[in-house]
């Protein structure tokens, strides 16, 4: 039995000539992109779309049912695209990221073969995408040049994602910021696939017009209620995973901020070397973190100065996000989402969305610590903070969840009126929370 | 006009105001689940009488009332901001709010920085778990709560979840305790969930204000939270209205009602659930299907009043009935008799063996053999021959049937029992751990809330054409997704047979976590009462793609099973030891409860004395109180451990008092800490073993009410820590944790890890002692000692470099000596239990599963039962690094997995595996554990464990391993017959 599972397929190159990748979908928008980065390198894929019931159902059969949702999630949409008839299973292989960090989404690829020996697919290969070099025989091959290219389109998601997020609810016709969203996404896929759209220089040249464009959408900014989320990776971003939370948030006539994809990708960038720098390590862990960033500053200030130019709010940079961690909790919190999670919720509550929804798969180890353990502390400081943690699991039901963020919403709304009333009326001191810190929890 | 409808979880509230908001018309009704069909017609109602002309502001409020809400186009309001609504109006001065609802509990700080707090999606201490255990109790909720005002005392029952509550308090109803006592302790522990989960930490004070159904009607839960909060609450008039008055207040938009309700009426025909195939698509197939099960029964013979041929009795007292089975030399069933417990066994047992006796005057009884949740006390109260564990009863039961039985499912009240048997042995029990979902108990309340008798409610299903397709998971989150689906229109028959498929899949995924039909067998024997629903027995066959034989005696298969037990003990001419004519007419029975007192532990004993004198003891964890006799501890390598722990002791030394919290990881690395600062000169102080007492101080600062018990404790130790007058607290952050070369990394779980962070933002103790929490590494002793001294010199100016290097020196030493004491005492406990040919557990978890708080005392069981118990670090280190399918990356788990492959080496050894509920890592470390378990030919058994203290299921699974392991053994031992 042990042995049988040690001898699972691997995923050798020349299998990059005759067989389909099959990609999960996370962040519709940046994975879209992704996907064209890899067709652009002679891979075939396709990113998986298949939602409904019976993707949970199959996670169900094939996961121990405590493991966290996303990795059921996962799965359970992998079996459900093998059984679909659609692929020709001998010919068909399959991606995962694995972090190597010390949450238990290290082991989803595990999960995921044994789940695919159960299930009667032995013979589909896994492919493992990740920086740590874990699973050397079965990786996905990384050069610089795709790194470079994977981190231009992560940029370029995380772009279109936040210019149609700040334009959409204040629309004057509806759909207009969808329908450039669309168009953007085509046209940079379109790029992709010439292997053109991601040096600096292509960079610098085209956000700024993307940027320009959604800011010629004409709006009426009426204030609105501003809600953050934060979150577990994939049910932050995964529709599937959050069921439709954007949507939700959106149908309420909220604006939502989803903070990018990058900050993960530099929180990943950035841990190796505070590691080292926490418990020892040789010179190269120790700055092989900061040449990393530097790297992927330089498109980062593009983006925050494009959002910026064109009137949007822009996220901070990633060097000032590390430093909000001060005071509430360390950076060597680097599991799961770690101290990126307190930050992000930080960073929103400072800039006027304050209202958050933090979403984690139910019984998360690593948001015991950096979401709801930091919820008490973060209000404490900041006391308009209006955060909600979400659990999300396969019996959560939507109704449970959409009223808990409802609650959320009408507080919001009320102290949006409050503000609105502004200086006209005075209030009575308990409906102005903002202006009041919280009272000290006794003992 | 205004009107303002409020659609709860079980009731429906509406009320109509005019334009003085005057209140002109309300109602308060359960709604029994026709939520749209109630709403129509109340909105019908205050239309035609109250509203002129029809037309009205409107807005709907409630849990279940939002998706309807949307659907109609009228505005929704979110119910606790409708209830601040109407508290800023009505009750001004407020500074807090408690509502408890049919399945939520809210808290409201209005004063003070505004906050509203919610349950979580685990908790259900609410109105709906007041009125399942109500139903438990067989009270309604109105003479539960006359009873509690008589309660003498009150017992502990788990505050969490209402599902654990009621593992509580079944034993409780089961051992005999007082109906008034146990009423008392469910409103407490309604109380202690509503304040650990929602209040997190901030006091409640002040003006108190009681909303809802349950605060409404339960006086006692009222004076409870008085008492406990120390404050004298008020509950208001209109106290159940004030979520509908909120939702008529904020209403702003007018509506046309008779327009609304004929949309919803509407909206209900739509049927917009999700579905799932009928059960049976046409009677034929009904009937082909009954034809086939009718055929496995068991043969009866008559029971005459001269009737004296030798008979077997077997007695099973379950969770919630009683079951008697009488049976002949043939195995051939002269009578059987089936009733509920009615909360204690004993009297029930005792009519129908007084019936036995009264009704056959030449009764010769053989044998009598109990079993179940009650068969100590049965077989101690009646004088019964044998007792035997219910796994090896319904496996017997089920081996009558069908001999080459491979696999037997048992679905009973509250408990849920699966076995597979390979080459006639036990050689997989799947229990249902603390989550009773989708058990018989379930149905039965589903079915009574909504107004059915159980059997008619099932029978509802069959023909059910679109069966509702609900979640499979636990029974709260349930009640939801069923009302998720009413709101859709479904019909109560498509809901019926949506709940039995439920059942079916809760057991064959969540508890079994089969894939395929070929993994289960294909000779499958299901049995327990909740078979006797033919739409369980159906789904379970369509789910499994197989068909199965279920007995026609499927709930009486445990004390069947019992009988044959008996008969096949029994030698030729036996008479039972079973009370006589003159013992049983004059039997009594007395139930005392009393604190055991002769240790620390103070268990809540209850003492059952019957006529002869005999008394019988339950509640206790170690048999003292039986015999007298201490444990000394010398087959428990826990015990060592935890002996070694507390002998560190502070000693008086210049830098002043510092405490370490015993909790997590420190139970492994209070040797290192307590070294290395002694060696510097402070006095160090640890907390001591967890108690409840323990937990309840800190269980108001823990901000998740998710993360695992062991995690929980912490806030306690912190507690007491904040009391010693101490200096400094250490609780250091760790990434990484010792690495022993047995894995492909050495991380310890994310909360081991972090927990200090969670301490450092939530616990208000820590600010008036320092709390040192700072990032270190131990994996890498000469980065440790620079880093150590870096962080401690902000602190301690004084300290030098080279008292840093000799107190690190020191403490890895202690860390390395402690390690080897543990392992060179599991050895000498490994070389005596083989000498005394006793077979040897490895109780594996992780090293804070040793504090008795956390494991209940499963280690004192397992000595009990005459067996030796050593720990998974003192034989980890006996096998080298090995492949894993998962990533073997965590220290304590790696230790986890080798002691498991070592197992598989060692005939005599077994390993069972203590998992701390809501433990994430473990969802991935059983799977493998259990894997090189199988691999290795050994049984894998895994006991669930939270801040629950009921062992009565723990001590079911280990029983039910010892047995299998006896009958492996006798059949090893057996010579071959088969050339």
């Amino acid at each position: 039995m042990e042995l049988e599972f040690q001898n699972y397929p691997k995923f050798t190159p020349e299998m990059k000539k005759t067989h389909k990748i099959l990609i999960p979908n996370m962040a519709p928008v940046q994975f879209r992109i992704l996907a064209a980065v890899m067709e652009q390198a002679g891979y075939t894929c396709e990113l998986l779309e298949n939602c409904g019931s019976q993707v949970c159902e199959l996670g169900l059969k094939y996961v121990h049912n405590d493991t966290c949702y996303p990795a059921l999630l996962v799965i359970g949409q992998f079996l459900d695209a093998l059984n679909s008839g659609k692929y020709d299973l001998d010919h068909t292989a399959l991606i995962i990221t694995q972090t190597g960090g010390g949450c238990r989404a290290s082991n989803y690829i595990h999960l995921l073969r044994k789940a695919l020996v159960k299930a009667g697919y032995p013979q589909v290969p896994v492919v493992s995408l990740n920086f740590s070099g874990l699973e050397k025989d079965s990786g996905f091959p990384m050069t610089v040049t795709l790194m470079r290219k994977l981190l231009a389109c992560i940029y370029y998601g995380d772009l279109l994602v936040a210019c149609k997020a700040q334009t959409e609810p204040y629309e004057t016709h509806k759909g207009d910021a969808a329908a450039l969203q669309e168009k953007w996404l085509d046209t940079i896929c379109g790029w992709v696939l010439q292997d053109k759209g991601w040096s600096g220089r292509e960079i610098k040249a085209a956000m700024p017009r993307i940027a320009r464009d959604f800011a010629a959408i004409p709006v009426r900014r009426v204030p609105k209620v501003k809600v953050g989320v934060v979150g577990e990776i994939y049910v932050k971003y995964s529709p599937l995973g959050n069921n439709d939370l954007e949507k939700f948030l959106a149908s309420q006539d909220c604006e939502v901020n989803l903070p990018g994809l990058m900050g993960f990708v530099q929180y990943c960038a950035y841990n190796p070397s505070e590691t080292a720098r926490l418990y020892g390590g040789t010179f190269l862990e120790k700055h092989v973190s900061g040449l990393i960033l530097k790297y992927i500053e330089g498109m980062e200030s593009v983006m925050i100065q494009v959002l910026k130019d064109n009137g949007f709010h822009a996220p901070l940079p990633f060097r000032e996000l590390v430093k909000l961690t001060d005071g509430f909790i360390s950076t060597g919190d680097k599991m799961g989402e770690g101290w990126l999670l307190t930050a992000e919720m930080i960073e929103l509550v400072r800039a006027g969305y304050e209202n958050i929804v933090c979403a984690q798969p139910f019984g998360c180890l690593p948001n015991h610590i950096c979401g709801k353990g930091m919820i008490n502390k973060i209000r404490e400081i900041y006391p308009q903070a209006n955060i909600t943690p979400i659990d999300y699991d396969p019996s959560a039901t939507r109704v449970n969840q959409e009223n808990r963020i409802k609650l959320m919403i009408a507080v919001a709304r009320e102290r949006l009126a409050e503000k609105a009333a502004g200086a006209a009326a005075p209030v009575s001191a308990d409906a102005q929370p903002a202006a009041e810190p919280r009272e000290p929890a006794a003992v | 006009m205004k009107v303002g409808l409020d659609v709860g979880s079980t009731t429906i509230k509406c009320v109509v105001m005019d334009d003085a908001e005057n209140l002109v018309y309300s109602t308060y009704e359960r709604h029994y689940s026709h939520i749209l069909e109630k709403s129509e017609e109340l909105l019908r109602r205050a239309a035609e009488r109250y509203v002129p002309g029809g037309r009205a502001f409107l807005a709907i409020s409630g849990s279940a009332g939002m998706g309807m809400a949307e659907s109609v186009g009228v505005p929704f309001v979110q119910e606790v901001f409708a209830t601040r609504v109407a508290a800023g109006r009505l009750a001004p001065g407020t500074d807090c709010i408690i509502e408890l609802g049919g399945e939520d509990a809210k808290i409201l700080f209005l004063t003070g920085g505004m906050e509203v707090r919610m349950n979580g999606s685990c908790a259900g201490g609410t109105g709906a778990f007041i009125d399942q255990m109500a139903t438990l109790l067989k009270m309604s909720a109105d003479e539960m709560d006359a009873a509690a005002q008589k309660a003498e005392k009150t017992y502990t029952i788990a505050s969490r979840c209402g599902v654990f509550a009621k593992s509580d308090v079944q034993p409780l109803i089961n051992q005999g305790a007082r109906a008034e006592d146990i009423s008392a302790s469910i409103y407490q522990a309604v109380v202690n969930q509503t304040i650990a989960g929602l209040a997190q930490g901030r006091p409640i004070k002040g003006n108190v204000l009681y909303l809802g159904g349950p605060l409404t009607f339960s006086r006692c839960l009222r004076e409870s939270f008085d008492h406990t909060l120390g404050v004298q609450g008020t509950c208001p008039e209109n106290s159940l209205l004030y979520v509908a008055l909120g939702a008529a207040y904020y209403s702003d938009q007018t509506f046309d009602l008779i327009q609304v309700a004929d949309d919803l009426q509407k909206h209900g025909a739509a049927e917009t659930y999700r579905s799932q195939p009928p059960l049976f698509s046409s009677e034929e197939e009904y009937e082909a299907f009954r034809a086939r099960h009718a055929k496995a029964a068991v043969p009866r013979v008559p029971f005459g009043a001269d009737y004296a041929a030798p008979v077997h009795i077997g007695i099973d007292s379950g969770s919630t009935t009683v079951k008697v089975v009488v049976i002949d030399q043939e195995a051939r069933i002269l009578f059987t008799d089936y009733r509920p417990n009615l909360g204690n066994p004993v009297p029930l047992i005792r009519q129908v063996l007084q019936q036995l006796y009264d009704e056959h005057l030449a009764l010769h009884v053989a044998s009598v053999t109990t079993t179940g949740y009650g068969e100590d006390l049965a077989k101690n109260a009646f004088h019964a021959d044998y007792g035997v564990v219910e796994t090896v009863a319904h496996f017997t039961a089920a081996r009558h049937f069908l001999p080459n039985v491979d696999f037997i499912i048992d679905i009973g009240g509250q408990d849920m029992k699966c076995f597979k048997i390979e080459d006639g042995a036990i050689s997989n029990i799947f229990l249902n751990e603390a989550c009773s979902s989708g058990c018989g108990s379930f149905l039965q309340t589903f079915a009574q809330a909504l107004g059915y008798d159980v059997k008619e409610f099932a029978k509802l299903g069959l023909f059910a054409d679109r069966p509702v397709d609900l979640g499979s998971r636990c029974t709260v989150f349930m009640n939801s997704s069923v009302k998720q689906a009413q709101k859709d229109g479904a019909t109560i028959e498509n809901i019926s047979a949506g709940l039995s498929i439920s059942v079916v899949k809760n057991a064959i995924y969540k508890v079994i976590r089969a894939s395929s039909p070929e993994e289960l067998g294909r000779n499958i024997v299901v049995q327990g009462g909740t078979f006797y629903n033919e739409a369980v027995l159906r789904a379970f066959e369509k789910e499994m793609g197989v068909e199965v034989i279920r007995p026609d005696i499927a709930g009486l298969m445990g004390a069947f099973g019992a009988a044959l037990y008996g008969r096949g003990k029994a030698v030729p001419g036996q008479t039972s030891a079973l009370l006589d004519r003159e013992g049983l007419a004059g039997f009594r029975q007395e139930t005392e409860s009393r604190i055991c007192g002769l240790c620390g532990n103070n268990c809540q004993l209850t003492v059952n004395t019957f006529a002869d004198g005999a008394t019988f003891i339950s509640g206790n964890r170690c048999d003292r109180p039986v015999t007298g006799k201490a444990d000394t501890g010398e087959r428990n390598l826990y015990a060592y451990k935890r002996k070694l722990i507390l002998g560190y002791k502070p000693v008086p030394g210049k830098r002043g008092k510092l405490g370490l919290p015993l909790c997590l990881n420190f139970w492994e690395l209070l040797p290192f800490w307590h070294t290395f600062f002694t060696k510097l000169g402070f006095a160090v102080y640890h907390s001591p073993l967890s108690s409840r007492d323990l937990y309840l101080k800190g269980q108001g600062t823990i901000p998740s009410d998710t993360a695992c018990f062991p995690a929980k404790l912490a806030h306690g130790h912190i507690h007491f820590l904040s009391k010693l007058g101490l200096d400094t607290i250490f609780y250091p952050c760790m990434t990484y944790n010792i690495d022993e070369g047995l894995g492909d990394n050495h991380y310890n779980c994310p909360v081991v890890a972090y927990y200090p962070e969670v301490i450092a933002g939530n616990c208000p103790e820590i600010k008036e002692t320092r709390f040192i929490y700072d990032y270190v590494g131990l994996h890498r002793p000469k980065d440790f000692t620079k880093k150590i001294f870096t962080i401690l010199r902000q602190y301690f100016p004084d300290i030098t470099k080279g008292e840093v290097k000799e107190a690190s020196d020191a403490a890895y030493a202690e860390y390395a000596h402690h390690m080897s004491l543990v392992r060179k005492e599991g050895e000498r406990i490994i070389d005596q239990a083989r000498a005394e040919g006793r077979r040897i557990i490895v109780l594996a978890g992780r090293p804070y599963h040793v504090d008795p708080e956390v494991n209940h005392g499963i280690d004192t069981l397992i000595t009990r039962a005459g067996a030796a118990v050593v720990t998974e670090d003192s034989i980890s280190n006996r096998v080298e690094k090995f492949p894993t399918t998962v990533l073997n990356q965590w220290t304590y788990h790696s230790r986890l997995y080798a002691a498991a492959r070592y197992c598989c080496s060692q005939p005599d050894m077994d390993l069972v595996q203590l998992v701390s509920f809501g433990c994430g890592v473990d969802a991935i470390t059983s799977d493998e554990t259990r894997e090189i378990l199988q691999a290795g030919g050994k049984l894998y058994t895994q006991l669930k464990i939270d801040e629950i203290t009921n062992l009565g299921a723990v001590r079911i699974r280990l029983r039910s391993l010892f047995a299998a392991l006896d009958e492996q053994d006798e059949k090893r031992n057996e010579p071959r017959k088969e050339a």
